[in-house]
């Protein structure tokens, strides 16, 4: 069952590589993404028998089931809008494009799964360099810098998350351990690990790791990649890629609390003000912000911001922050879509161009506005239910000013992000934007679903739901 | 055992050579032969050499030695400068940047915490050195090329510190740490070979189109 998590898009992926008509090719990406939701459904909710491979370097357990629900159905819902944005743009070959887009789903639910720390930094790395190619869609020289951007950075955030976790072996090294990076055996001997290189460990793959998160300061490739990649990469990144990069960064804090209590409150003090400095960042660049895609990178380093303080605080906020991912993802995938349909009509991304889009193509742009809406945090959607748990748990706590700060940013945000996006959609489309193209069922439809999720999760989390996010949260506590 | 210092230094007087040389062909051989020391090096750490061992040393050294910088070759073949364009500090003060990093990293080293076994190798200091040295060509160089050659540095700084984890790292995992690292090389590569192609030089001054 482990193995076929990840075997499963990998054969797809070969499958489309063999494939040779560049116009039925996209159609093999539906086909793996409902085959990978389907497995992990059934890993998720089907079974109870433990999922986990020899030695147990691979273990599902409720954390790494909450990632891997969330990857897994948004890359299904982009799935389905796949095949009609690449019959749109069939000027491009999309050999490589879709069998990277299969290869890195194999890489995320790798990572989702890994017990071993040495594992999860190869399955990070991996699905860094295969969406490379992916950012390099449109082979222009704008695309061209963000790739490089993206690979040079991320590559070395990974970098020094790969000597992070040598010195997490090394402080049970020298302790007198043997010196492993067995996630479980980790956790076992936490107390026995040598406090000033597990410290320096934290820091290293906090760094590390919040590089692939995009977390202020080391967010920059963020806004060129996001700015130039295809809408369906947009979203995997902002909903998949950053969430799996959040489960290694909460994997080694798992640890730092099962170590010791005055590392796990170094730990909970870091991340919440790198949170903090995060959602602050973005909010000064999302003022006044006239491209919408990269107002939309911003806006995800802003909620990888919320997600960290949400498990600085801890209590139910963490509860609140695992809800936010799965919140954040499934919005995400309605902005970055419905943007691309805009995008694409408007033949531009800045606010100069682009006007009246409700008028020119209602559809999108009401799911763009709606998106906006809900990313904000505006009742009735899933965001607003996530982040009122977590700024009550903060409150609630007694973190009078991080409270305070988080409300006054999100409302910087709030009216930052609004004027973009009120720029766009509202007044008259200027004459020269092109009539053939318009909205069309396959490029709406599963926008509309995702959207359709967002807001039942703002009225109503289903019952399966809520415990798995439940159980995660214990687990995360350290309640095995 | 009484090889490793010598060789550590050998490959700690490598970093220089990747700091002061201006021609990039220059820095590719010395990170290339920097590869290949600490492909040797993992024979003299381990206490008994089994099949693993040599396995691992043989991709290492070929990969480090041979691949990388052959992928780097290939990569270069249209870029027609040899030398750095305007680097933002000249040789000179790079090379005093990595002596100062590298005596830091030897005073810093004196201070950590390490296991007696390792105590008094120059393991720890040689591969914190070798980071440095990395993330200073990464940082100050303008050619993507010298750029993906401070990465190399920098991950084989990360080597060397593993050289001391043995058990950490099963034979699959450490596999797979070199295949991607091997992919990182191939992508960069590429990319950099459409650099050269979309662009007069592979320089990344021209890759500052897009900011806020």
């Amino acid at each position: 069952m482990v193995y076929l998590l990840i075997v499963f898009p990998l054969v797809v992926a070969a499958a489309t590589f063999a494939v040779t008509s560049n116009r039925w090719r996209p159609f093999l990406l539906p086909v793996g993404g409902l085959g990978h939701l389907a497995l992990v459904l059934y890993a998720v909710f089907g079974t109870t028998a433990p999922v986990h491979g020899p030695e147990e370097w691979l273990l599902l357990d409720p954390l790494g089931k909450v990632i891997l629900l969330v990857q897994s159905s948004l890359f299904f819902l982009c799935s389905l809008y796949a095949p009609a944005y690449l019959s749109i743009r069939s000027d491009r070959p999309n050999r490589v494009f879709c069998a990277n887009l299969l290869t890195m789903q194999a890489m995320m639910t790798l990572v989702s799964l890994s017990h071993h720390l040495g594992l999860m930094w190869v399955g990070m790395e991996a699905t860094t360099l295969v969406t490379a190619p992916l950012l390099y869609f449109n082979h222009n020289p704008r695309s061209l810098e963000a790739t490089w951007k993206y690979l040079l950075i991320g590559s070395v955030g990974i970098a020094l998350a790969l000597l992070g976790s040598f010195f997490l072996a090394y402080s049970g090294l020298k302790a007198g351990l043997e010196s492993t990076l067995h996630f479980d055996q980790l956790i076992d001997h936490a107390s026995e690990l040598s406090p000033p290189w597990l410290h320096a460990a934290f820091v290293l793959l906090f760094v590390g790791y919040g590089t692939k998160m995009g977390l202020a300061p080391m967010h920059t490739w963020k806004p060129d990649a996001y700015g130039e990649a295809p809408g369906i990469v947009g979203t995997l990144l902002a909903g998949g890629l950053t969430s799996c990069a959040f489960l290694a960064v909460l994997r080694i804090y798992q640890i730092c609390q099962a170590s010791s209590v005055a590392e796990a409150a170094f730990a909970r003090e870091i991340m919440i003000f790198m949170g903090l400095f995060s959602m602050a960042f973005a909010a000064v660049f999302m003022v006044r912000q006239r491209d919408f895609k990269r107002m939309l990178a911003y806006s995800s380093v802003e909620h990888m911001g919320i997600l960290v303080i949400g498990i600085g605080i801890g209590g139910n906020a963490i509860y609140g922050a695992l809800l936010h991912l799965v919140n954040n993802a499934l919005t995400k995938g309605v902005l970055f879509l419905s943007a691309g349909n805009i995008h694409r009509v408007y033949g531009s991304k800045v606010t100069d161009d682009v006007r009246g889009a409700l008028q020119r193509m209602p559809l999108s742009a009401g799911l763009f506005l709606a998106g906006f809406l809900a990313i904000t945090g505006s009742p009735p959607f899933g965001p607003f239910v996530s982040e009122f748990t977590i700024v009550t748990a903060t409150f609630a706590s007694g973190e009078f000013v991080v409270g305070g700060i988080f409300l006054v940013l999100l409302g910087i945000v709030f009216i930052g992000m609004g004027a973009t996006v009120l720029q766009v959609v509202q007044g008259n489309a200027p004459d020269h934007v092109p009539k053939d193209l318009n909205d069309t069922f396959a490029t709406c439809a599963p926008v509309l679903l995702c959207m359709g999720l967002v807001l039942l999760l703002g009225l109503y989390i289903p019952p399966p739901l809520e415990l798995l996010l439940r159980e995660a949260a214990a687990f995360l506590e350290g309640q095995r | 055992m009484v090889l490793l210092d010598p060789l550590l230094i050998l490959a700690l007087a490598l970093n220089f050579v990747a700091l002061g040389v201006g021609r990039t062909r220059a820095i590719v051989n010395a990170v290339a032969l920097q590869g290949i020391i600490l492909g040797i090096l993992a024979l003299f750490v381990h206490e008994h050499i089994d099949l693993r061992t040599i396995v691992l040393v043989l991709v290492t050294v070929g990969l480090k030695g041979f691949g990388f910088p052959a992928l780097l070759a290939h990569a270069m073949r249209e870029a027609q400068q040899e030398h750095e364009v305007k680097p933002l500090i000249d040789n000179m003060t790079s090379l005093l940047l990595g002596a100062v990093g590298t005596a830091l990293a030897m005073v810093f080293s004196s201070t950590l915490p390490l296991a007696d076994q390792h105590t008094h190798l120059l393991v720890v200091p040689a591969s914190l050195a070798t980071v440095w040295t990395g993330l200073l060509l990464l940082t100050t160089r303008k050619r993507a090329i010298t750029q993906v050659l401070g990465y190399l540095l920098l991950e084989n700084g990360i080597f060397l510190f593993g050289l001391l984890l043995l058990e950490a790292m099963p034979f699959l995992v450490e596999i797979g740490v070199l295949l991607d690292l091997f992919t990182g090389v191939f992508v960069m590569g590429i990319i950099i070979h459409h650099i050269s192609r979309e662009f007069p030089s592979i320089s990344t001054d021209h890759l500052t189109k897009l900011k806020d």
